[in-house]
């Protein structure tokens, strides 16, 4: 009788464990967000840190950007073409590149190259500094690791994914018009003409909120995963630090794609 | 007569989580002078020095600096304290991304108003105590295993600490550089005018430097006091320690017979044979 109420209740135990778990580490990582965005503007200091943050996070992403969104708007471009052309509604072309790539895939794909990119070296470098004593340096040298360490990555986020977004956009329109227009023959005046009376500022906006909130997801998870890797229970040392730029790529790629359904639901 | 602080642990229990390593610590180390925490590896050393510096939280107990209890201070307190204690920490734990210049300097300029000139002077001071007033440019994973340890060292006192920990100093060091580095630990402190707590499993630089011995084994405090007096211990686990005897065995170490050759993916027996044939014939 007893085995069978154990065999009963272990799976729901086991369930409420890893909701449980799931509960706290969201808490802790949203004490983490905060943390981080109280401390960005905390001092003169910081200016020029995060100068380098938007460097490597931003600037040294754009070759990176321009391929995938070269790349990604000469397959919409072809495809959608192909796929209009045989309603005879080519001249739909630009306004559908543009809605897809303004809406949804330029903020998406430009967060998850740059999650691949930017924030797999951030859980790393950060990781690294916990298991070689450096973030406790820090912390006897009465330098808070959060300020020094995360807020500075934390605001080039919130300013490179915009803008890398922006960048995205361009390239791919011109890369759709490269196939569609040059490559398969649709009416150049028509695909530029659509792209514009297509597009209205409220999805620019919504590209751009998407973004910022994919680059506050993707620096929060891959620093908390950096900043914590010793707490990963049986991989200490360096398997931690690879495990856990592992699960920040992950975890931010999920986030990404789940926080993209719910502010599409609500944003239009 | 030195003012440096001396360090008070209350019935202090230390370990990780709700497992105690090591229990009911009470200890004393004198202001101004060199304490040295000894012990067999896994004793509780280093979680000590981590527990003294609040990087871990404590069991149960306290622990003062002067007469500051640690658990009850104010922010800025917790601040100045902190800002006027030095680590020396076991591999330099000197950030990777940051020329030695600005890894001794980074203190300076997070928590003075100095002008750059005049923290690129104490920066330059500070290494050239250490001998490393040639490698300002240098990263530090362009330094040796003793280069950093100084380095560590030089970065640890530029903000003039009261309190300087360190975290197994000689450790990877041949016994010449050991020897240096004691002598320049030894110096420091007396330049300082610091308290100093050395954690080591090095029982030469324990007989040469300290002032003061603690030495932690089996879940305790087995011994505080002067090296003098603990030379002339006849306690069998101190004398044991000291004079490097290992315990003795009554089963025998080795029960398993060596790996049969045959047993290994490639036969290596040849190659070997070959080797041991030349290293005969020459």
């Amino acid at each position: 009788m007893a085995e069978k109420a154990r065999g009963t209740f272990f799976p729901m135990m086991l369930l409420c464990t890893i909701c449980m778990e799931t509960v706290d580490e969201l808490g802790k990582m949203f004490i983490f967000l905060l943390d981080a965005l109280r401390l960005m503007f905390a001092g003169w200091g910081q200016f020029s840190k995060m100068v380098r943050q938007i460097y490597f996070i931003g600037v040294q992403s754009v070759s990176v950007i321009a391929l995938i969104g070269l790349f990604s708007g000469m397959v919409m471009g072809m495809q959608l073409y192909f796929a209009l052309s045989t309603f005879g509604a080519d001249g739909f072309l630009g306004t559908a590149v543009a809605m897809s790539m303004v809406r949804e895939l330029a903020p998406v794909l430009s967060a998850i190259m740059l999650t691949g990119r930017a924030g797999s070296a951030m859980t790393a470098e950060i990781g690294v500094m916990r298991i070689s004593e450096q973030i406790d340096a820090l912390t006897i040298m009465d330098i808070n690791p959060m300020r020094y360490l995360v807020a500075p990555k934390m605001a080039a986020c919130l300013l490179s994914f915009p803008i890398l977004t922006a960048f995205f956009n361009l390239i791919s329109l011109w890369g759709s018009w490269l196939t569609g227009v040059k490559l398969l023959g649709a009416n150049e005046g028509a695909y530029w003409a659509s792209v514009q009376s297509s597009l209205n500022w409220a999805d620019v906006e919504g590209g751009f909120i998407k973004s910022i909130i994919f680059g506050v997801l993707v620096c929060t998870i891959c620093c908390f995963e950096g900043y914590y890797t010793h707490t990963r229970s049986g991989h200490a040392g360096p398997e931690g630090v690879s495990q856990s730029t592992t699960s920040a790529v992950v975890k931010s790629c999920v986030a990404i794609l789940a926080a993209d359904y719910i502010l599409t639901s609500l944003l239009w | 007569m030195s003012t440096a602080p001396g360090i008070r642990l209350e019935n202090l229990t230390i370990g990780y989580g709700k497992t105690a390593i090591v229990s009911d610590l009470n200890i004393e180390f004198p202001g101004g002078k060199l304490s040295m925490v000894v012990g067999g590896s896994g004793s509780g050393k280093s979680t000590l020095l981590k527990h003294v510096l609040q990087l871990q939280p404590s069991i149960d107990g306290k622990i003062f600096f002067g007469e500051h209890d640690m658990d009850s201070l104010s922010r800025r307190e917790n601040h100045c304290i902190r800002q006027r204690t030095g680590v020396l920490f076991q591999d330099g734990a000197l950030l990777g991304s940051l020329r030695l210049k600005d890894n001794i300097a980074l203190p300076l300029r997070e928590h003075t108003r100095l002008k750059e000139e005049q923290i690129m002077h104490i920066v330059k001071d500070r290494l050239s105590m250490v001998e490393l007033g040639h490698a300002l440019e240098l990263f530090p994973n362009e330094l040796s295993g003793g280069m950093r340890k100084r380095a560590g060292l030089a970065r640890a006192l530029v903000m003039d600490p009261q309190v300087l920990l360190c975290d197994e100093p000689t450790s990877g060091l041949d016994p010449v550089m050991s020897a240096e580095l004691d002598q320049l630990l030894l110096e420091m402190m007396r330049h300082f005018d610091m308290t100093m707590v050395v954690v080591t499993h090095d029982l030469a630089s324990m007989r040469a430097l300290a002032d003061f011995v603690v030495i932690l084994g089996e879940g305790k405090c087995i011994y505080q006091g002067t090296i003098e007096t603990l030379e002339k211990t006849q306690d069998p686990y101190l004398r044991r320690f000291l004079d490097r005897a290992p315990e003795e065995r009554h089963a025998p170490r080795l029960t398993m017979p060596p790996l049969d050759p045959a047993m290994l993916k490639r036969n290596c027996n040849n190659f070997l044979g070959e080797k041991e044939t030349v290293r005969k014939g020459g």
